[in-house]
This record gives structure tokens, C-alpha cells and sequence, in this order.
């Protein structure tokens, strides 16, 4: 059902948006997006989105991040060279495994963190000089705007927005 | 109100009844002579000889004799030769001193006359023969390096295959000794079973009541639901510690062996137990400051639980002044059980070691203990709340209850390595002596508990949707609780019992009883106070509490759409 033709409700209140969400999703009409200038809790629960699997690969990237570790500090520290540093028994990776912990400790961190915020960077879609996606500039202050897709099903939807106290109501083209 | 179930007080009298039994069995079936003691080493002896490994060879490493220690030099042949020997001629001083806290034995003579010889032998090792004069001194400040020294390497020494060879070829009088030292092990171990287990619940109600007074002071708003069951977990403090008071006037009393340091003649000069280490902490280490001290401690913790219990209950009627005063009074508990939370683990844990120190130990002691009463706070509810005694409490408190189960087992894995990995990164022997006797004695236990405190309960409780699920923090809740009795099993047992140890009869059966009071005081309090505690300005709060990243099973159903 691709349609070039969106309708703009704005809202200056996270309360009566989360109503108008319900009430709209309940008229079982499609809402494109929401942009809110902050984290309405809830809104995803009201919007049936899918829960995030972000933290599951960050717990995979931990443990690539500690296999990784492993195996630095098993090749350089016991394979490569190893040598006798403070009487550090080098001989097997376990028998000095207390001082690599740190090092384990590290890495796993740093890869959960740090490819799980790329992850999410590519997911969003977010990058430096990216062109903003931003319909209304309200939207980053202090207005709320809900975006639905039209089909045939303009006046209806209009009426529908009304009943929800949404502040404006326009008809976009959308390309 | 709730009503304590028949079959519950019921469970709860059978668990203190076996237990009960169990105890006075492993007490009476404790060898009360040393007869009985050597026909018990014998047998022992007999049924390991050949591919046997630890449990035989640890009793010796406390027990050094020096003519052992000098045949044990020969007999080893390393690189580290030179290094080794001028370890063992220190260690039959050490031996005298560690030895002589528990048991009466005359090596005076030889150990001084086998130093002497050993030093002039080697001479290259100039300034341990200084330390040693020192030593022989009384001189605690240099004694204390030396000695530990030797403990690490009685270790080392000791682990070396060959000592089996030197050591059947002994003089009796070197059995005798020996077997008295086990001896006096065999008879510690009912009284360390019993006082692991009283520790143990000591501990984790003395926490439930420390994170109590923590949501107190925090003005949590999301534990109000939880007051009453925490309080009704505090109640057992009273029970046990009338138990930790006899054990106290016990040990004064002189009626067990745990604490070496309290052994006759320990800070006597020219006593055979004279241990001039032990002495140089005389000011600490004294059985009258130790027992004043303990007894203090569990003054102030049952003062205060009994005051605000009984203000909490008043507080039903909403006076806001009174919310005020439990406030202030739970301001003043937090920081005295700090205080004495740490001294207690000197007093009654780390003394049972008193050549070793730790400065970490008091926090390691609090994380063990305060994972642990997480865990039973997050189980008693999980129990009242399936019998509908617990209305407010939805799947975001347990969910909060399983995040703080989670996040303190990796506090306490954190301090454990962080302990761990200090000594055992500088490796200094007074200090590696601790780990070095776990690493041969208790091996299994001391490394299988990191599964069971960290592995399991970090893969089970990582996942958000699981931390509502009860079977699964039941299970991960039963990992934490035995992980940490082993914890502190640990703590406990290799200076009280060495090698001879085990989990049997004794063991089993104090946990049993303990595990009965607690389940007898807990739910007797519970039905004695109104489950909800209405007067609190933050129930409502508390009530609403949710957690809106996770799905509320089985309850509030219109939550989700």
C-alpha cells in the first residue's frame, strides 16, 4: 500500500498523544512514525513495536571482545615469546590467566560498547552530515507530531485526529 | 494478616529436630582421644596409600618438623635449589612458631639447632639468617616476614611427590606429632560446621537488615511493597545470635580450638605455644577485647533491629515524625554496621588465620553476605507472594529484587579477584600462604564456587525477561545461597580443620538446623505484622512501582495494549 500522500497531526502533550496513538492504532489505521522532542515511555509499547535486540548483540560482541582477549594474550604473552617476567608462570595460558583478566575484562567492555553504538548508528540510520529527517522543527522543542498514511480514507482520518485534540492537521505529499 | 501454615512450622521443627541430632551425632562421633585419632589416621593411610594426593600431605604443611623439612631439602632437587633450602631452614622456625598454636609439642631444641646448622650451611643467604636471629628474638616486625615466608614454602616443599618417601621413613616421634595435629583438626570439625553455618545465617540476616536500613535511608520508593518481608527476615538475628553468645562464651571457655591465637601460653614469652607474630597484634588479639567486641556487635545489630521493627509496626498509623525518626535511626545503624561489620570480620573470621591479613576482607565478607541476602529476600517473597500473601508485589519488584541478585554476585566476584589477584600478583609469601593452602587443599570448592557465585548466576540473570521468571531465580537463587555457603566454608575451614574436612554429617545438619530457625523466626514474624506496611508514605509509590521495560505475566493484564 505505498501512498505519497501522509496526514500531520501535532500534539503539544505526551499524554494526549499516547491517547491519540491508542485511539488511532485502535481505528486500525497505519502510523508511519511519531517524532516527540524526548523519550515518551510507553509510546513503543502504544505503537506495537517490536522490542529491540540491541542488547543481544552486545552480549555476542562481549564475547567476541573476550575470545579476542583470549587469544592476544595466549599468543604473544605463552605462544609467541614466552618469556620469564617477574617470575610469571608463562608456561600455560591458565597458569597466568589472574594477570589477563584485566586485559579479558577490558576488551569484552570495549567491544560490547563500542559495536553495539555502531550498531545502533547504522540501524538509525545516523551518521555526521546526514540530512535530518525532521517534518516540523517543533518537533525538537515542544510539539508532537504523528504521521499516518492516507489511502482513500482522507476525511475520515481527519475527523479522527480532531477527536483526538490534535493542535493541526495537515495533508503532506510525501516523495 | 498472614497465618504461619502448620506444615511450615512443621518443616521448620523437623529441619531444627534433624539438625539438632546430626550435631550431637558429629559431636559424639568425634574422636576424643588421640588413640582414637591415630586408628582414624591409619585407616585414612591405608585406603590412600599409593595415587593419594592432597588430604594426607596438607595436615603436614601447618605441622612442619624440621627434621622433615631438612630431609624434604635433600630430597627435592629443582633449579631453585639453593632458594628452596634456605626456605625450608627457615621454615622449622616457623614451624615452632605456627605449629605451637595447636599442638603442645617440645621441637624447641631441634628447631633451634637445625636453624643453627642450616644457616651456617648457607651462608649466601646472609640476610635471612639476620631475619632469623631477629626471630628467635621475639622480634614480631621481622618474624613476620620470615614466618610467612616459610608457610608459602612449607607449601611448595610439601607438594613435591617425594616427601612420601621421606616421610614413611620417620621417626615415631614425628608420627606422634602429627597425629596429635590431626587430632585436634578431627575434633575442631563439628565446631567449624556449626560455626560456618551460624556465620552464615548470622551474616545474611545481619544484610537483609543493612539493605532494609539502605531503602530506608534512600527513601526507595519501589521496596515499600518488601518492607515487611525483610523485617520478618531480620527477626532471625535475635535467634541466632543467642546462638553466636553461647558460641562466644564457648570459645572463651576454652571448649574449642578455632581461633589458634587463643591457645594457652600464645603470648607467653618461653612458652612452647609462644608465637611472637601473634603477639605482636596483642593489643587486638585478646580473648577478652574479642569477646567484649563481639558481643557489642551483636548488641547494636539486635538494638537497632528491635527498635525499628517496633517503630515500623507503628508507623501503620502514617505519623510522619515516626517515619522521620525510623529514618535517622536507620541513618545511625548503617553506620555503625559498618563499623562493625568489618571488625567482626576480623574478629571472627580472619582471626581464625592470624598470620594473614587482608585489608579487602571486610568488603569481601559484605559482598558474600549481602548477594546472599538478596537472594533470600527475593525467595521468601517469591514464596509468600505464591500463597497470595503479597498483593503490591508485582513482576517489577522481583524483577529489581534479580537486578540486585545480579549486580552484587559480580560486587562479589570483583572483590573476590580483586583479592585473589593482589596477592596473587606480588606473591608475597606472608600473604600468598592464605591462597596457597586453599589452591591444595580445597581446590574444588575454592574454584568451583566462582561457577556457581558468578558463571551461573550471570548467564541466568543477564536476560531482562528472565528476571521475572520464579523457577529460574529460583534456581539461580539456590546457585547464589551454596555458592556462598562455600564462600564462606572456605573462609572458615582450612585454619580450623586443614585437610580434614569434608561435608558430611556435621556439616549438613548444622545447615539444616540453622535453615530451620531461620525459616521458624522469619514466618513467625511475618504473621505478626500486617504484610502490607500501610503507614508509609511512599506505598503508593510502591504499589504503582513498574518497570516499563518488562512484560508483567499473569497479572495487571490490560498493561499491554
Amino acid at each position: 500500500m505505498s501512498t505519497n500522500k501522509v496526514i500531520h497531526a501535532l500534539y503539544n502533550d505526551d499524554d494526549i498523544l499516547m491517547d491519540a496513538v491508542k485511539k488511532v492504532r485502535g481505528e486500525h489505521h497505519h502510523i508511519e512514525e511519531v517524532y516527540t522532542p524526548f523519550p515518551v515511555h510507553g509510546l513503543d509499547k502504544a505503537l506495537g513495536l517490536a522490542p529491540t535486540r540491541l542488547a543481544i548483540t552486545a552480549f555476542l560482541y562481549g564475547i567476541t571482545g573476550t575470545s579476542i582477549a583470549i587469544w592476544l594474550t595466549w599468543y604473544t604473552m605463552i605462544a609467541d615469546w614466552p618469556q620469564d617476567i617477574g617470575g610469571k608462570p608463562s608456561f600455560t595460558w591458565y597458569e597466568n590467566m589472574p594477570a589477563f583478566v584485566p586485559i579479558l575484562f577490558e576488551l569484552t567492555v570495549f567491544f560490547a560498547a563500542h559495536l553495539m553504538v555502531i550498531t545502533f548508528y547504522m540501524r538509525s540510520r545516523i551518521w555526521p552530515f546526514k540530512e535530518a529527517e525532521n517534518p516540523d522543527p517543533r518537533t525538537t522543542d515542544d510539539h508532537f507530531l504523528m504521521e499516518i498514511s492516507v489511502s482513500d480514507n482522507e476525511e475520515d482520518l481527519k475527523t479522527l485526529l480532531e477527536s483526538t485534540g490534535a493542535l493541526e492537521i495537515k495533508v503532506v505529499d510525501k516523495h | 494478616m498472614y497465618q504461619f501454615s502448620g506444615k511450615l512450622k512443621m518443616l521448620a521443627i523437623i529441619l531444627m529436630a534433624v539438625g539438632l541430632l546430626g550435631t550431637i551425632l558429629s559431636f559424639v562421633n568425634t574422636p576424643s582421644s588421640l588413640e582414637e585419632a591415630k586408628a582414624i589416621l591409619a585407616e585414612q593411610e591405608a585406603s590412600h596409600h599409593g595415587g593419594h594426593g592432597s588430604s594426607h600431605h596438607g595436615d603436614d604443611s601447618h605441622h612442619a618438623n624440621p627434621v622433615n623439612k631438612a630431609e624434604d631439602k635433600h630430597v627435592t632437587n629443582h633449579k631453585e635449589e639453593t632458594k628452596d633450602s634456605y626456605k625450608s631452614e627457615t621454615h622449622s622456625e616457623e614451624s615452632h612458631s605456627e605449629d605451637s598454636l595447636k599442638v603442645s609439642e617440645n621441637h624447641d631444641v631441634v628447631t633451634k639447632n637445625n636453624l643453627t646448622v642450616k644457616n651456617e650451611e648457607h651462608s649466601d643467604s646472609n640476610y635471612n639468617a639476620i631475619s632469623n636471629e631477629h626471630n628467635s628474638e621475639g622480634h614480631a616486625e621481622d618474624t613476620r616476614l620470615t614466618d610467612s615466608l616459610n608457610g608459602y614454602v612449607a607449601d611448595k616443599v610439601h607438594a613435591n611427590p617425594s616427601h612420601d618417601v621421606a616421610h614413611s621413613a620417620h621417626d615415631t616421634d614425628h608420627g606422634d606429632h602429627h597425629a596429635e595435629h590431626v587430632f585436634h583438626q578431627m575434633q575442631n570439625r563439628p565446631w567449624s560446621a556449626v560455626y560456618v553455618s551460624l556465620l552464615f545465617f548470622l551474616g545474611i540476616t545481619l544484610l537483609v537488615m543493612a539493605f532494609y536500613a539502605a531503602q530506608r535511608i534512600a527513601h526507595a520508593g519501589w521496596s515499600v511493597a518488601l518492607f515487611r518481608v525483610m523485617e520478618a527476615i531480620t527477626a532471625n538475628i535475635h535467634y541466632v545470635s543467642v546462638f553466636m553468645l553461647i558460641f562466644i562464651i564457648l570459645t572463651v571457655m576454652h571448649k574449642n580450638h578455632l581461633f589458634p591465637w587463643m591457645a594457652e601460653g600464645t603470648f607467653t614469652l618461653g612458652h612452647e605455644n609462644y608465637d611472637p607474630i601473634v603477639d605482636g597484634k596483642k593489643w587486638w588479639m585478646n580473648v577478652p577485647g574479642w569477646a567484649i567486641r563481639s558481643v557489642i556487635y551483636l548488641a547494636i545489630w539486635n538494638g537497632f533491629r528491635y527498635i525499628i521493627r517496633k517503630k515500623s509496626i507503628k508507623q501503620d498509623n502514617g505519623d510522619l515524625k515516626l517515619h522521620k525518626n525510623i529514618y535517622n535511626l536507620s541513618v545511625g545503624f548503617v553506620v555503625l554496621f559498618m563499623i562493625t561489620e568489618s571488625m567482626m570480620s576480623w574478629d571472627w573470621i580472619m582471626g581464625i588465620d592470624p598470620h594473614w591479613f587482608s585489608t579487602l576482607f571486610g568488603w569481601y565478607v559484605l559482598a558474600t553476605f549481602l548477594v546472599s541476602a538478596l537472594t533470600v529476600i527475593c525467595l521468601v517473597t517469591l514464596y509468600l507472594r505464591s500463597k497470595g500473601y503479597l498483593p503490591m508485589v508485582n513482576d517489577s519488584h522481583i524483577h529489581d529484587l534479580a537486578k540486585f541478585m545480579f549486580g552484587f554476585s559480580v560486587f562479589w566476584t570483583y572483590l573476590w579477584f580483586a583479592q585473589f589477584m593482589l596477592i596473587w600478583y606480588a606473591d608475597m609469601p606472608e600473604e600468598t600462604v592464605y591462597y596457597a593452602l586453599r589452591f591444595k587443599e580445597y581446590i574444588v570448592p575454592f574454584i568451583g564456587m566462582l561457577a556457581f557465585n558468578f558463571i551461573f548466576p550471570i548467564l541466568l540473570l543477564i536476560n531482562s525477561d528472565f528476571k521475572t521468571i520464579p523457577w529460574i531465580l529460583v534456581i539461580g537463587g539456590l546457585f547464589i545461597l551454596v555458592g556462598h555457603y562455600v564462600d564462606l566454608f572456605v573462609m572458615i575451614m582450612p585454619g580450623t580443620v586443614g585437610g580434614q574436612w569434608g561435608f558430611g554429617i556435621g556439616e549438613m545438619s548444622a545447615f539444616l538446623f540453622f535453615l530451620g530457625l531461620f525459616i521458624y523466626a522469619t514466618f513467625t514474624a511475618f504473621s505478626k505484622a500486617n504484610p502490607v506496611a500501610k503507614g508509609n508514605p511512599f506505598l503508593h509509590e510502591s504499589e504503582t512501582h513498574h518497570y516499563y521495560i518488562i512484560e508483567h505475566r499473569g497479572e495487571d493484564n490490560n498493561a499491554h495494549h
